[in-house]
């Protein structure tokens, strides 16, 4: 029986990427839908009526939304190479991180990223804060799920596609080898892994959207 | 699981996010030893469990913590699969609606949090309109689930929205007595009403409900002074 499997994505969407490496690690066959979000096409708020965003997953006509709650699909109607760990402790560890990934530290990075210079100091110590308690969790270890990329890894994968770009924009090094051994040496792991690299949005259109997008907010907020 | 299983619940009684877990662990009949935390002025053991957040709920597994009250409702029915109900459906697509519906219902707290804040009359209208709205989106969404009128609620049946409905607005009256205005209006959403009132029947949510006046006293306070835990 043929499934049909569509995904709603956009050229740079950090999220959307998550589902574009756990497709191919897994080896599915899918058609992609670019969509351009200042112009959204009826498909897509069809398939999102409450959040009208990509990433959206659409197995056999049937939409799912929400990038983390997608991954969990995959791997759940998916079932090899598996994403997510077999054991009910080390899952609730890899989605409580990934939570973390998407709660604290990308907020986090974000602040530091809009921040003007005078608050630059103090936003930086809450994002190197948030990237030290990751780099903990990798310990010992290649990739978070271990010898190979799992779950948690295309969580935050983010990490090892967007920030050396936003770094470059800011002219500020917050994961230096130095202070973030293991979380930089996963950096390299990361992108050298085929399937990855295979996936990368282009570096310099990323620069010019992250730059135009800080001075935007830059500008926003300079006190008249 | 083995007949030496501890498991310890580090709450608040107030909490919603912990009132989660309570449930859950009722529910699937798990024997557990609950420890009321007191969050302005945290134990050590709660700052071991929770390094990162230091906050409730921790549900500790035979020594071994779990945070974040989502995370934990999905590690119990994981752990103790045949102990009386699932708590998520099986397959794989309902799995996924009701993981969505369970965050945008976790949404819509964090914005009725925002009603708490002791701030100006026009932030206060800001963030009611926005709460409304996103009662809106849930009522349309929960349609979904029941293309009948009102909810089948049954203590035999119960599962994660049930959980999520219950923890986040069964208390709405309380929170109407705090705030002198509706929280939860029987016209406007009709079908989360009557899920609610039907939810807050049931024996085992009885159980867990906070005392109302002891409620308001503490939304009242957190309304005047801010949150500060």
């Amino acid at each position: 029986m043929a499934e049909e499997v569509k995904l709603f994505r956009t050229w740079s969407s950090r999220y959307s990427l998550r589902i574009v490496w756990a497709l191919k690690l897994k080896g599915i066959e899918y058609e992609t839908i670019f969509e351009d979000l200042t112009n959204k096409s009826p498909s897509l708020l069809q398939y999102n009526p409450t959040h009208g965003k990509v990433p959206v997953l659409v197995h056999d006509g049937k939409p799912v939304c929400e990038s983390l709650v997608i991954l969990e699909y995959v791997d759940e109607t998916w079932k090899h190479n598996p994403l997510l760990p077999q054991d009910p402790y080390e899952k609730s560890m890899a989605r409580f991180w990934a939570n973390f990934g998407d709660d604290k530290l990308m907020k986090s990075i974000s602040q530091l990223f809009i921040a003007h210079e005078k608050d630059q100091d103090v936003a930086a110590v809450a994002a190197l804060e948030n990237l030290k308690i990751v780099e903990e969790q990798l310990k010992g270890k290649k990739f978070f799920h271990g010898e190979t990329i799992g779950y948690l890894d295309l969580a935050f994968g983010w990490i090892a596609n967007l920030v050396s770009i936003l770094e470059e924009i800011m002219s500020l090094k917050l994961v230096d080898g130095e202070r973030f051994p293991h979380l930089s040496s996963w950096i390299q792991h990361f992108i050298d892994a085929p399937v990855i690299r295979d996936c990368w949005p282009p570096r310099d259109k990323m620069i010019i959207k992250y730059q135009v997008m800080r001075e935007k907010y830059l500008a926003a907020a300079t006190p008249k | 699981m083995g007949e030496e299983d501890t498991v310890i619940l580090h709450g608040m009684w107030a909490s919603t996010y912990v009132k989660r877990v309570e449930l859950a662990l009722k529910i699937k009949g798990i024997p557990f030893e609950y420890v009321e935390e007191d969050l302005s002025n945290k134990s050590a053991l709660l700052l071991k469990y929770n390094p990162v957040q230091r906050k409730v709920p921790v549900l500790v597994h035979n020594g071994k913590p779990i945070c974040e009250s989502l995370v934990i409702l999905e590690y119990i029915d994981e752990t103790w699969p045949s102990h009386g109900l699932q708590l998520l459906p099986k397959d794989p697509y309902e799995r996924a609606r009701v993981r969505f519906w369970a965050a945008y219902i976790q949404q819509l707290l964090e914005s009725m949090a925002k009603l708490f804040n002791p701030d100006h009359k026009e932030a206060q209208e800001k963030a009611l309109e926005e709460m409304y709205e996103k009662q809106r989106i849930l009522e349309e969404g929960m349609r979904e689930f029941f293309p009948e009128e009102s909810p089948n609620v049954h203590p035999e049946k119960l599962g994660i929205l049930d959980i999520m409905i219950v923890s986040t607005l069964g208390a709405f009256r309380a929170q109407e007595e705090a705030l002198g205005v509706k929280t939860l209006d029987p016209e406007k959403n009709p079908l989360l009403f009557s899920w609610v009132e039907a939810l807050i029947q049931l024996p085992v949510v009885k159980e867990i409900i906070p005392p109302f006046e002891k409620l308001v006293s503490l939304l009242q306070f957190i309304k005047q002074n801010g949150i500060k835990f």
